[in-house]
């Protein structure tokens, strides 16, 4: 992933002295008062330092239908317009595809232009940048890129929110305003949903029916613990650490934030959030609600930015812990610049998962699950199941069921209802696919891609498998990131816990059996930290999370995801 | 396919169902939105596939020939709706049905084999068969023995089937498995292998007399065991889904679970049915709604 700090220059350049602009005091964090179940809403505060947002009229309806100042729609239906040779075109049975079903876009706002969320306040900033739908390359909104000063700024708002009341709040009270948080969320999640899929290009049906319920499952998770941290760890005294940085991924730019900030709020500490660059606009829409459940400014600071504000995070000598999700590469870089501080840490980085699939497997099921363990979120997901085992005795009708099965997954618009690949986060990450595609080739794996016509305009990627893999290949060692799968056979499960383990990542692994003994023997030979059995990519708050060897260290989610976030004594 | 060419299957190569998986991925389905054309076109398809059935102690002759007369026109005043694919009556009312059905293409489905519980002898099931493709029927729906099958008896379950089809000479045969009973879903896989084996022509659910009856999860494993049997052995078994299927909306996500499973080979009434009363006038009703962008009042359609 091109994401975190280091990535570019140091950009010492720009780096001045921070200007002791933040404010400071101002209001002492207002603590208790109005949160809690009944507490009403106001609605969200732009901030008295920016110019009323300009609201966007409407995003612009996809499939160039009359831009109606959104009042009234007729009720016309749309089949009453259609297009007569659209009865040919999608008809159920001799028709190319189903006819576009997508998701309505009149109901979001987004601002042309967002600044920094700090200290409760929206913040300008001096350089900015733009964040595109990956599906169109159509500029969605402007965002501002927080310098040295800014994350100084952040920090030190941060700081004093903590020091101001948060960190002293009662538990209960804490989890109060985590609580609404949580409300506010599912109330906006279809808003939420179409902003991320606008944002990232992942299918509306993925953000719609996983992205945001678990997101809001988080809030709702880590609010529960607040109060009961004693009861966490029985005779240990829990205390939160203080400020902490979070830098999260683009491939689940909101429930990354969500898992970064709930447990984090949920122990008391307070929380500078860096959002990927080509991702920031549901972690700027979360700042808004943020606002709007009255949380005490500062609590909740949100910096946008790419690889360098990262940076500035990281390291930030008053920052006491750091929380990040992206690739190794990055990863280590952070772990190095960490050394010899203080600051606790806690990565979850890249994978190359393997799933193994034994000749007892149920076979449908198993290749329903290699499809998804591989092309959910168009294989941008750390744990993806990017390489299949299977067993010799099978594989030639595993690998015939799984092309079949890619055929009819509908790759396309990720605001149609109906898409099941959606595009692909940015231009770097198709570059880096075709790239090692191309070496998979080249070193003699045979590709094969299924049929369908990819759209003209936007980042795209057809879902791909390689057969006849050797362990050497580059797409069987490194993380792709992609809809790419790299498939190899085994002969005994001896032979394929070795294969599964032969590779510097450790994040997550599969197993495919009728037999319930055989998924303990290979689960207990495997080292990754997340086992799935007969089935793939399934996350729940209260199952931790993370990885072993290059894939990272540290837990996230359930009662170990509060560690990280604690100082036990 | 002739019975003297059925092989008893090797059962121990019928895949095991992982119950998660299947119910999850049936899910999936129903989150398929068909919008405009599509829509209209799957609606007009479910209505061909209908086997309009009525299988009661208090049919009569007037009710079944208004069924039938319902079946060749569903929509009076639209020809391009229906006909529907069959209709479905006990063996007395066949030769009504046939007479009432004419040469108007809907073909005269009945229930034998001591429907719904299969609990005489096989001789009596078998003439039952005969009766019923004598007094004209193009069809014949056959239940299984479940208790023989829940006790592993699966060769004499195999051997009725065939016997069965035998005695349907011309007429097609439908082995209803009755899945509410089998419960699992590893005996639905397995009955399905059972009975195409044996010479089914369609594999179907459920009798409509025992709850749960169609569901989503079982058509599934059933569509699956169909695609892996014509994978082997080239020949296209039909399926019908019965009872439960109650609403338009639900007869499409089945219909979407059909196309994406088997494909546009088995998108016809030779080899899909539905097995339902009351869906018919709830699919009439949406089709008049994608054509004219209004819901009418279910007394502007005709219960027969």
């Amino acid at each position: 992933m091109p994401e975190g700090p280091a990535e570019g220059p140091a950009g010492a350049a720009r780096a001045k002295a921070p200007k002791k602009t933040a404010k400071r005091d101002g209001k002492p964090a207002k603590v208790v008062k109005k949160t809690g179940a009944k507490g009403a809403r106001k609605s969200p505060k732009g901030g008295k330092k920016m110019a009323p947002p300009a609201k966007r009229p409407a995003a612009k309806p996809k499939r160039g239908a009359p831009e109606a100042p959104a009042a009234k729609p007729a009720p016309v239906p749309p089949e009453a317009v259609a297009k007569p040779d659209d009865a040919e075109r999608f008809d159920f049975v001799r028709g190319e595809s189903y006819a576009p079903a997508p998701e309505s876009t009149d109901h979001i706002s987004l601002q042309d232009s967002y600044g920094l969320f700090i200290g409760g306040e929206w913040v300008k900033s001096r350089k900015r940048f733009q964040t595109t739908n990956p599906a169109t390359e159509e500029v969605l909104a402007e965002v501002g890129e927080a310098g040295k000063g800014d994350v100084h700024r952040a920090v030190t708002a941060a700081r004093d929110a903590f020091e101001g009341g948060w960190g002293d709040m009662p538990g209960r009270e804490r989890g109060k305003y985590l609580f609404r948080l949580a409300r506010l969320l599912q109330e906006r999640a279809r808003e939420f949903a179409v902003i991320e899929s606008m944002d990232g290009g992942k299918p509306i049906r993925e953000s719609r029916d996983i992205d945001l319920p678990l997101a809001a499952a988080h809030f709702f998770y880590y609010a529960g613990w607040a109060d009961k941290l004693e009861y966490a760890f029985p005779g240990r005294d829990a205390y939160p650490l203080g400020v902490a940085g979070q830098i999260i991924p683009w491939n689940f730019p909101l429930l990354m934030a969500a898992w970064k900030l709930a447990p984090a709020l949920a122990c008391g500490n307070t929380v500078v959030l860096k959002p990927a660059e080509t991702t920031p606009l549901t972690a700027l829409k979360l700042a808004e609600l943020v606002a709007e459940a009255e949380f005490p400014p500062g609590v909740v600071n949100i910096v946008t930015g790419a690889g360098e504000t990262g940076q500035a995070l990281v390291e930030h000598p008053d920052v006491d812990k750091i929380a990040f999700t992206g690739s190794t590469a990055v990863g280590k870089m952070i772990q190095k610049s960490l050394a010899g501080t203080e600051k606790r840490y806690t990565l979850e980085l890249g994978g190359k998962a393997a799933n193994i699939i034994f000749d007892d497997a149920p076979i449908d099921q198993a290749v329903e699950g290699i499809v998804n363990g591989i092309f959910f979120n168009q294989g941008h997901v750390c744990c993806a199941g990017s390489r299949l085992l299977v067993q010799e005795s099978i594989a030639d009708t595993i690998i015939r069921k799984l092309k079949a099965r890619m055929e009819t997954l509908v790759v396309g618009d990720p605001l149609d209802k109906n898409t099941d690949v959606g595009a692909i986060n940015s231009r770097e990450q198709l570059d880096r696919i075709r790239k090692l595609v191309k070496s998979g080739e080249k070193e003699g794996a045979c590709l094969w891609q299924s049929g369908q016509d990819l759209p003209g305009k936007g980042f795209w990627f057809k879902p791909t498998i390689f057969t006849a893999c050797a362990q050497s290949h580059r797409v069987v060692q490194e993380e792709i990131f992609g809809p790419v799968l790299a498939i190899q056979t085994f002969r005994t499960p001896e032979e394929a816990v070795e294969k599964a383990n032969n590779t510097p990542y450790g994040l997550s692994g599969g197993v495919w059996t009728d037999k319930g003994s055989k998924i303990f023997e290979v689960s207990k030979g495997m080292r990754a930290g997340v086992m799935w059995a007969n089935t793939f990519n399934k996350f729940d708050p209260a199952s931790p999370f993370g990885g072993y060897k290059e894939s990272g260290i540290g837990r996230e989610g359930g009662l170990h995801g509060l560690m990280p976030y604690l100082d036990l004594e | 396919m002739a019975v003297e060419s059925a092989h008893f299957p090797d059962l121990k190569a019928v895949p095991h169902v992982d119950q998660v998986g299947v119910e999850e991925r049936a899910q999936r389905f129903q989150k398929r939105s068909i919008k405009g054309p599509t829509k209209l076109s799957a609606l007009k398809l479910a209505v061909t596939m209908l086997d309009i059935t009525t299988l009661e102690g208090r049919d009569s002759q007037g009710k079944v020939r208004q069924m039938c007369a319902k079946a060749i026109h569903p929509l009076p005043e639209d020809p391009s709706v229906g006909p529907a694919a069959a209709v479905c009556v006990y063996p007395r009312l066949v030769r009504v049905a046939r007479e009432a059905v004419g040469d108007s293409g809907v073909k005269v489905a009945s229930v034998a084999t001591a429907f719904p519980s299969g609990q005489s002898r096989l001789k009596e099931r078998l003439a039952e068969i005969s009766f019923a493709v004598g007094e004209g029927a193009g069809e014949i729906d056959m239940v299984i023995s479940r208790g023989k099958f829940l006790r592993g008896e699966f060769r004499l379950i195999f051997d009725e089937i065939a016997r069965c089809k035998e005695a349907c000479g011309a007429a097609h045969l439908k082995v209803i498995l009755e899945t509410g009973e089998l419960t699992t879903y590893d005996n639905v896989r397995r009955a399905s292998e059972l009975a195409m084996a044996a010479g089914a022509d369609f594999i179907k659910t459920s009798t409509g007399k025992v709850s749960p009856a169609a569901t989503l999860p079982v058509t599934l494993v059933m569509l699956e065991a169909i695609r892996d049997f014509h994978e082997r052995t080239g020949r296209k078994v039909g399926m019908k889904p019965a009872g439960g299927i109650s609403n338009a909306k639900l007869a499409i996500q089945y219909l979407v679970m059909l196309k994406e499973t088997l494909g546009p080979d088995w998108l016809s009434n030779e080899r899909f049915r539905f097995g339902a009363s009351s869906l018919t006038n709830d699919l009439l009703m949406q089709i008049r709604k994608q054509q004219t962008g209004r819901y009418q009042s279910a007394d502007y359609f005709t219960k027969d």
